[in-house]
């Protein structure tokens, strides 16, 4: 990879408004490509829920329906209009923001998610804020002394985050410190009127999937750092006199940050799957509750609508990478 | 095979003997591969033996792991679960390897509007989390050993068949394929003899990562409810089962907690291992 030379940067931070241009031109041009994804995703997420097999009315309803019941049933779910119909309907619906109704709780699908969206976005969030904030200065630390104590650390750290399976972290971390030490309550469901009880609930989840992303951080902070080490402008650096802290921490660090953006973006889709064991393994609201509720139920209207959701946060989620590479790579905005 | 020395410089085997992270995970797996396959001659109890007595006894002399909630010994339920657990892992992998290395190496060498096409595909399911295609998939197909095997299966082709795309894309390229095209060898054989083995190194690799993750994934969804119906032991049902008695019997939780993080660390170790050995510029640096 080739070196950024920290004289690139200087030039852009003088020239203030054509960066600014640059960066909505690249913003919008990420959305209109993310558009045609976001289709066939969706495209994906109909076709999935149409090959269940069986008749969702007969499903509902049960054998003892009477054939009125079941046909009224259908029509109201519109599945008596043909397939091309249906997939009209269905991305008429997507585009108006309607997921339509829950079959089992007969209330609108999107109320179901709003309510328990904030609890699933928090941990979420802070579970990626722990693992970077952790994951970062392990790797940095364990490339700048690379074989001493603290890389052993790492290099541990990341095996282990690598090797827990979400639920299987959180069980221990529940018996720990939950059970035998009572530091943290069992039960990770607190209401958002009692922030200290809340916030509470919150760290070990939290911590369980920031545990899992220090793993990935670390690694590829530590590799990073290690290229970026050994590249000439670094030298340079140092033989200008920049102090040892500012090299590694600012020069160095700044252009292994490019592969960390994309292990944090990639990581996204596991960390959905991740925070869906958490929030079973803590007991806490979350769309990871909802999604297994719905299996069980055969709730396919909410299945659908929960696919949805998940389609458009990864697709988000990619969006957001994109724009990470541009903050951290100016030769990405310019082109 | 001279064509296969191209990627692989000597002394992969060497390296690979010389890394100790590799061997340690390989001997963990040899015997642990052989915990399962002896089960019906080891194991201290039948796993599925219930006696209501001795419901949720703590580890004693004669119950290692304890016993569970209907009185099952635990050890023995970790023993042939880790039959379940790695053959479904195992095969998963298996399948998923073929079909997309299959994928990745025609869609890369024929190229064009068709490699466009099904790299488009492959993105798309690709952009749904590994999780959740999975528990979607089984809720279709059913929980039967079969159909568990295939859910898994399906999550993990895209990335085989991106990592089998890579270099085939370039490898067509070189002369040696030229070469090869000029003999008059059909696009089959080229495939087949040429370009596969030096794309398998990156395939194997990969597939020992893989291993971890279809292994993980099976016991997610076991915990989650989804996987093989009991009294079947796997890893994750029982950990589910011990999940529910968390606070009265923690030791039913635990120690197929601890099985399962065994084998992780150990295909994780011989992942990062292979990854050394065939990657010289690793060993190197």
């Amino acid at each position: 990879m080739p070196g950024l030379s920290p004289g690139m940067t200087v030039s852009f931070n003088d020239d203030r408004e054509r960066t600014i241009a640059h960066m909505l031109r690249f913003v919008a041009l990420r959305l209109v490509m993310a558009l045609p994804t976001l289709w066939a995703v969706l495209s994906l997420v109909f076709v999935l829920v149409r090959i269940v097999p069986g008749d969702p009315a007969l499903v509902i309803l049960g054998d003892q329906a009477t054939e009125e019941a079941l046909v009224a049933l259908r029509h109201r779910m519109g599945l008596d209009v043909p397939l091309w119909d249906q997939y009209l309907q269905f991305m008429g619906q997507v585009l108006r923001g309607d997921l339509g109704q829950s079959m089992v709780r007969n209330r609108p699908v999107w109320g179901e998610v709003a309510t328990v969206l904030p609890y699933t976005l928090e941990l979420t969030f802070l579970g990626i804020f722990l693992g970077v904030v952790m994951g970062l200065p392990l790797g940095v630390l364990a490339a700048q002394h690379r074989g001493g104590w603290i890389d052993a650390v790492a290099r541990w750290t990341s095996l282990l985050g690598l090797s827990f399976p979400a639920f299987i972290s959180g069980i221990l971390m529940l018996l720990l410190l939950a059970v035998e030490l009572p530091w943290f309550p069992v039960i990770g469901n607190a209401p958002f009127n009692n922030p200290p009880a809340h916030l509470r609930a919150l760290v070990l989840p939290a911590l369980n999937l920031g545990f899992i992303m220090v793993a990935y951080v670390a690694r590829v902070t530590r590799s990073g750092m290690l290229a970026s080490l050994s590249e000439d402008y670094i030298r340079t650096a140092r033989a200008k006199g920049v102090t040892a802290r500012l090299v590694v921490w600012r020069h160095a660090l700044r252009n292994a940050l490019i592969p960390v953006v994309t292990v944090v973006g990639l990581y996204f889709g596991i960390l959905i799957g991740n925070s869906v064991l958490t929030e079973i393994v803590f007991n806490r609201p979350g769309l990871g509750k909802l999604i297994v509720g719905a299996l069980n139920d055969r709730d396919y209207t909410m299945l659908q609508g929960l696919m949805v959701i998940y389609a458009l946060v990864v697709v988000v989620a990619n969006l957001a990478t994109d724009l990470a590479y541009g903050a951290v790579d100016p030769r990405i905005r310019v082109r | 095979m001279t064509v296969a020395a191209v990627s692989a410089p000597k002394g992969i085997a060497g390296r690979a003997l010389g890394n100790r992270s590799l061997m340690a995970g390989l001997v963990i797996l040899a015997l642990i591969i052989l915990l399962a396959v002896l089960a019906p001659w080891i194991s201290p109890f039948d796993p599925n033996d219930q006696d209501p007595v001795l419901s949720l006894g703590a580890p004693n002399a004669e119950h290692w792991f304890g016993t569970d909630f209907f009185g099952r010994d635990v050890l023995s339920r970790v023993i042939w679960g880790a039959r379940v657990s790695l053959f479904v892992g195992a095969v998963s992998t298996a399948i998923s390897m073929l079909v997309g290395g299959t994928i990745g190496i025609v869609s890369g060498y024929l190229g064009g509007r068709f490699d466009q096409t099904v790299m488009a595909v492959m993105d798309v399911l690709l952009s749904f989390p590994q999780l959740i295609m999975g528990l979607i998939i089984v809720a279709l197909l059913g929980a039967n050993l079969g159909d568990l095997i295939l859910a898994i299966a399906i999550t993990a082709v895209p990335p085989f068949a991106r990592v089998a795309r890579g270099p085939t894309l370039s490898l067509k390229e070189r002369d040696f394929v030229e070469a090869c095209r000029a003999l008059g060898f059909s696009n089959g054989r080229i495939m087949l003899v040429h370009i596969l083995p030096n794309v398998l190194d990156d395939l194997i690799v990969m597939g020992s990562l893989w291993l971890a993750t279809a292994i993980r994934t099976e016991a997610s969804l076991s915990f989650i409810g989804l996987g093989l119906p009991p009294p079947t032991a796997t890893w994750g049902s029982i950990i589910r089962e011990g999940f529910e008695n968390l606070l009265d019997a923690p030791w039913l939780a635990v120690f197929p907690s601890l099985a399962v993080l065994v084998v992780m660390l150990a295909l994780n170790m011989i992942g990062d291992g292979l990854r050394d050995a065939t990657d010289p510029k690793a060993a190197v640096s």
